[in-house]
């Protein structure tokens, strides 16, 4: 009875959008009072649906209810009770609801938060929310229902994938969409904008902190992404350029850009079509990956399964959405910057070199992406695109990047004496370059890619620190959040800097055999493998091994590296043991047995791989601390 | 320059419209292996029939030979069946099963059951064998040169028809080129 509720609350929710889509939109359109107002209700009943059919389908999991097809397929009785819980987004169709309802968080949040705007503003953006949520919610409910039923129900159930079970999985998924979806924000701002015509700083006030609240999340989610990668996948890398990773890299790319291109927008009123066109970008690339995701087009080691009707229903949504607002912007754009000139030599101009970077390296990734599709199109075979283009292109597009990023926040708008920025930094850059010569001749490996890490974290630690110095100096000029925000996220790409490229130079690994008793070195660490015994988990029998690991002959400690077979598919799953650090992880993965009692045995060091992921939170950190900011929340006198 | 957004959109679409209709397609996913041209992955495994043997594949090489991983558990490998038996029967190339995640005693049975075509039986129960091969899932078939060389192979069920057009000619040119 209840997931029939589920149902009709799902149908319920759908036809709730598509009123909070047309009406506002219509109402705004012809100055009719009522009908605007008639958003903030359906927004908030909308979110009452929604989450009431995730509940819904969460107390199926958790009562383990085996006649609704998507549990039984996901689920077993023997699955721990926290992964019923995560089981829900575990596939295609309760991730989709779970899109639904942060979409639905997202605008009841923007409904809530948006008393000081005027009613026109608030009923477009709405509108526009609805027609997502209409889209979504018809893709749900006519392709991918949850709440199908089993008929007669399963005695038992598939399970949910191994990979999923871990507790990485319980909050990538929500931070990732957090993301995602919040960048409808800012799109439906744009297009409440272009449909208004008014783009003004006030306009970018109101949108910049959603920006940044949803930029931070979507940071956090692809962060966690890598981090289960790296813990779970077994194969000791962070990050491996795979169509689904890169699905949530490039709005992530368009959002990084958005947030500067929002700066200056609203600070000087230049850039102004460019901002409306990132904040469409990043939305539709979001949207872009989810359909990448989802269709089939794209093969991928953890894509959904492929599915053309969906495909082909995500596509055509796609070209409404995005085809319809790019249409929008070429009709509605406005003419940019005729008021506002600014001087080659000019925050701006730094500003634009950053937007052009970030939007460059998004079109590297997305070609890249594409290209198999491409080639298997044009009948040009099958072609894999790896990750040396990505890896060198995007370095290539980066290195300018992190070169220019300490001038920006010291130089002017407007105009600027390239002399005094340069003046202000060069003994900074001196210091960088001497740390990182040194660097490379005390790497004992990879030593360019140490020196450029060390060389570029430096810089940009010194240079943000140099911008602060400045700002302590000029007594009566305060911290606002805005500029520690920035301040962190700078701070935060130093970090990653380190790790990145740290972990790329000087990590070293050997793969082989090992008796029990024997030894391997790496470097100063040693690894000694007592063997393999057998224990049972909830749902799985694993294969524990054991081994004492010591440094320069002091032992650290023991670690167990695990290969699970999962008792419902059989299917067998490492479990690599990790002794985390600051400065470097020990990494041991167990590999097929030999005989004899003898494994194949795993064994890395990653020095300051941490670093990549503590670097992703300052980010994120920064991202949220600027959308404090109190600027943002004025109220707005005139309306 | 205000329309190029849409514009590039508009091919965008185009391409995943393309993509979304290969999708359709049902050899989408198969990729070469890549394995042809390349060293068959070494191995050491026990023969069915005497289970105290182990063959390496160094044993094998010397002549071309045909891999076949094959399963008791495995309704496709029934199927395929009689094609394999009848290509066996010609006696052009030893054809070798590969008995994959199998109980020895349900494998003898299927085989005394279907008749066994193979000139030798190994079995894989762990399945690292088969994993080093790349397979995915039984039946694939593998054809190997007297130098231990992966030349062909074919995932899925053979038919008479992959045996004539592929399998066969591949054989032929490897056996000139020696």
């Amino acid at each position: 009875m209840l997931p029939e509720l589920g149902q009709v609350a799902l149908i319920l929710a759908l036809l709730v959008a598509a009123l909070q889509a047309v009406l506002p939109l219509v109402g705004a359109h012809r100055g009719i009072d009522a009908w605007m107002r008639v958003a903030r209700p359906a927004a908030f009943v909308q979110l009452v649906l929604v989450a009431s059919a995730f509940a819904i389908l969460t107390h199926a999991f958790v009562t383990q209810d085996f006649s609704l097809r998507y549990v039984a397929t996901n689920s077993n009785s023997l699955l721990p009770m926290v992964y019923r819980f995560t089981a829900v987004w575990g596939a295609h169709e309760g991730s989709l609801l779970l899109w639904a309802l942060i979409l639905a968080l997202w605008t009841g949040a923007v409904a809530l938060f948006s008393k000081a705007l005027p009613q026109p503003v608030v009923a477009r953006v709405l509108g526009v929310m609805g027609i997502v949520a209409v889209g979504f919610l018809a893709f749900l409910i006519f392709t991918s229902n949850p709440f199908g039923r089993l008929l007669p129900a399963a005695v038992e159930g598939r399970d949910l994938n191994p990979l999923l079970q871990d507790p990485g999985m319980i909050i990538h998924p929500p931070m990732l969409y957090l993301g995602y979806v919040g960048f409808c924000v800012p799109f439906a701002f744009a297009i409440a904008a272009l449909l208004d015509g008014r783009i003004d700083a006030r306009w970018l006030r109101w949108v910049r902190p959603w920006t940044n609240v949803a930029w931070g999340f979507l940071t956090i989610g692809i962060a966690l992404g890598s981090w289960w990668a790296y813990y779970e996948l077994g194969w000791g890398g962070w990050w491996f350029w795979d169509p689904v990773e890169n699905a949530s890299f490039m709005p992530w790319l368009a959002g990084t850009a958005l947030l500067h291109s929002q700066a200056v927008t609203e600070k000087r009123g230049s850039f102004r079509g460019w901002t409306l066109l990132l904040a469409i970008a990043a939305f539709s690339l979001s949207l872009l990956g989810t359909f990448l995701v989802r269709s089939g087009v794209l093969t991928s080691v953890h894509a959904f399964a492929a599915d053309p009707t969906r495909g082909l229903f995500v596509l055509v949504f796609l070209g409404i959405v995005i085809g319809g607002s790019l249409l929008l912007y070429a009709l509605r754009s406005p003419d940019d910057d005729d008021n506002s000139r600014f001087a080659t030599a000019s925050r701006e101009t730094l500003l634009l070199a950053n937007n052009l970077l970030l939007a460059s390296a998004c079109a590297m990734v997305l070609l890249g992406t594409l290209y198999p599709l491409l080639a298997d199109a044009l009948d040009l075979g099958k072609i894999s695109v790896g990750p040396p283009y990505f890896a060198l292109l995007f370095t290539l597009l980066m290195a300018p990047l992190v070169l220019l990023l300490p001038f920006g926040p010291l130089t002017r708008w407007q105009r600027e004496q390239p002399s005094r920025p340069i003046a202000m930094l060069v003994p900074w850059a001196g210091l960088a370059l001497g740390i990182g010569i040194a660097a490379f001749f005390l790497a004992p490996q990879g030593a360019w890619k140490v020196a450029a890490g060390v060389v570029g974290a430096t810089w940009v630690l010194l240079g943000t620190l140099r911008f602060l110095w400045t700002r302590l100096k000029n007594s009566g000029s305060r911290f606002t959040p805005e500029m520690i925000g920035m301040t962190l996220a700078h701070f935060g790409l130093a970090v990653f800097l380190v790790g990145a490229l740290l972990t790329e130079g000087l990590s070293r690994q050997r793969e082989l055999a090992l008796a029990p008793g024997q030894s391997v070195t790496l470097g100063a660490h040693a690894f000694r493998f007592e063997g393999v015994q057998r224990h049972v988990g909830p749902n799985y029998v694993a294969d524990t091994g054991t081994v004492q690991v010591s440094r320069d002959g002091v032992a650290l400690g023991t670690m167990h590296p695990e290969k699970r077979s999962y008792a419902s598919g059989g299917q067998v799953m490492t479990e690599a043991a990790i002794a985390p650090g600051i400065t470097r992880d020990l990494y041991v993965a167990l590999g097929e047995p030999l005989g004899g009692g003898s494994w194949a045995v795993r064994v890395h060091v990653k020095p300051f791989v941490r670093w990549i992921w503590m670097g992703a939170v300052l980010m994120a950190l920064g991202g949220f601390v600027t959308a404090t900011d109190r600027r943002f929340r004025r109220r707005e006198a005139a309306q | 320059m205000r329309w190029l957004p849409l514009a590039m959109f508009a091919a965008l679409a185009v391409l995943l419209a393309a993509g979304v209709w290969l999708s359709r397609r049902p050899d989408r996913d198969v990729l070469p292996s890549t394995l042809i041209g390349k060293p068959a992955p070494t191995f050491s495994l026990p023969v069915l029939h005497e289970p105290g043997r182990l063959v390496s594949l160094a044993d094998l090489k010397g002549a071309p030979f045909v891999l076949n991983v094959w399963g008791s558990w495995c309704p496709t490998c029934r199927e395929e069946h009689p094609v394999l038996t009848r290509f066996a029967e010609t006696k052009r190339v030893r054809v070798i099963g590969l008995d994959w995640k199998d109980d020895p005693a349900d494998a003898q049975r299927w085989l005394e059951q279907f008749g066994n075509p193979y000139w030798m039986v190994l079995t894989d129960q762990d399945g690292g064998t088969v994993i080093d091969f790349g397979v995915a899932a039984a039946p694939e078939t593998f054809l190997v040169d007297g130098n231990g060389i992966v030349r062909w192979k074919k995932a899925g069920a053979m038919t008479d028809a992959t045996i004539r057009d592929e399998l066969l000619p591949a054989l032929v040119q490897l056996e000139r080129g020696r």
